[in-house]
């Protein structure tokens, strides 16, 4: 079981996205989509052998919620500095976000999170420390950009990955 | 698949409102990149597009398709999916890369010298 199917979540996932995108549940997609599922497990075991139990699904809801309201809230406050004549008054700035995930799959979400929320960068992270430094655009607070970053989402990723 | 004639005028106005809503989006986004002002700045600007731009283009595109076919048409998830997963890459190397390249030319304002302050980095500085 595990050198067949290293990632048995993974490997379904990439099964589904196959049936997914040839939009048919014939013998032929399935045979062709099963052996990229595999290869697909074999060649992440290749990449990383440490694979996180991903558990609490709840928590997964709650963080996709949270993501989709923040991400539509700042794609229209960028969208205003942009448009308004306030752009030359903002001031953006470096923040730095001590962390405590050090889960590789949490780290690489939490990074899908930050560039997809408007006005916010991922800059840099550093192992050692558990640095994450942060670029924003309209920088007011910084003590309420690491309350954000660690309430809303490291919280709810720490729960789920480790 | 090219009979949107044959859409209802309910659903055509709603396709047309989806796809010029993304669009404009997109737009702002993109004046943003000439609006804004320095590197950081404008780095911000294009994820209007990646995110909301792109959700709304592809409702619009999944709302029509499925009109027309009677049945659920929904890869376009797909895309916004891949979309989110590979922006930071590009994101990430391109900031990183400014950063380098600011430190390197001895550009080294407060902000920057913050930025280096990580073990390993000292003699950068």
């Amino acid at each position: 079981m595990t050198r067949l199917l290293p990632f048995p979540l993974i490997s379904l996932c990439l099964l589904a996205m196959w049936l997914w995108l040839s939009q048919s549940l014939s013998l032929g997609p399935i045979l062709l989509g099963s052996l990229f599922a595999l290869m697909g497990g074999w060649l992440l075991r290749l990449l990383q052998s440490d694979a996180d139990r991903v558990r609490n699904p709840s928590a997964i809801i709650q963080l996709a919620g949270l993501v989709l309201i923040d991400v539509i809230r700042s794609n229209i406050a960028v969208g205003s500095i942009i448009l308004g004549g306030q752009r030359n008054n903002i001031t953006s700035g470096f923040v730095d976000i001590p962390l405590d995930l050090r889960s590789r799959q949490g780290l690489a979400v939490l990074a899908c999170i930050i560039t997809s929320t408007p006005g916010t960068l991922w800059v840099n992270f550093t192992r050692e420390t558990g640095v994450l430094q942060l670029h924003v655009l309209d920088l007011v607070d910084e003590s309420e950009w690491v309350e954000r970053i660690k309430g809303r989402y490291e919280r709810r990723l720490l729960e789920i990955f480790e | 698949m090219t009979h949107a004639a044959e859409l209802p005028a309910w659903a055509a106005w709603c396709v047309a409102l989806l796809l010029l809503l993304g669009a404009g989006i997109t737009l702002i986004g993109s004046l943003g990149m000439l609006r804004l002002d320095g590197f950081y700045q404008r780095a911000h600007a294009p994820t209007l597009g990646t995110t909301l731009g792109t959700a709304f283009i592809c409702g619009a595109s999944m709302l029509c398709f499925s009109l027309l076919a009677s049945r659920p048409l929904l890869h376009e998830v797909l895309i916004l999916g891949f979309v989110t997963i590979t922006t930071p890459v590009t994101l990430m190397l391109l900031v990183r890369a400014a950063l380098f390249r600011d430190t390197a030319e001895g550009h080294i304002d407060d902000i920057v010298r913050r930025a280096k302050q990580t073990p390993g980095d000292e003699e950068l500085r």
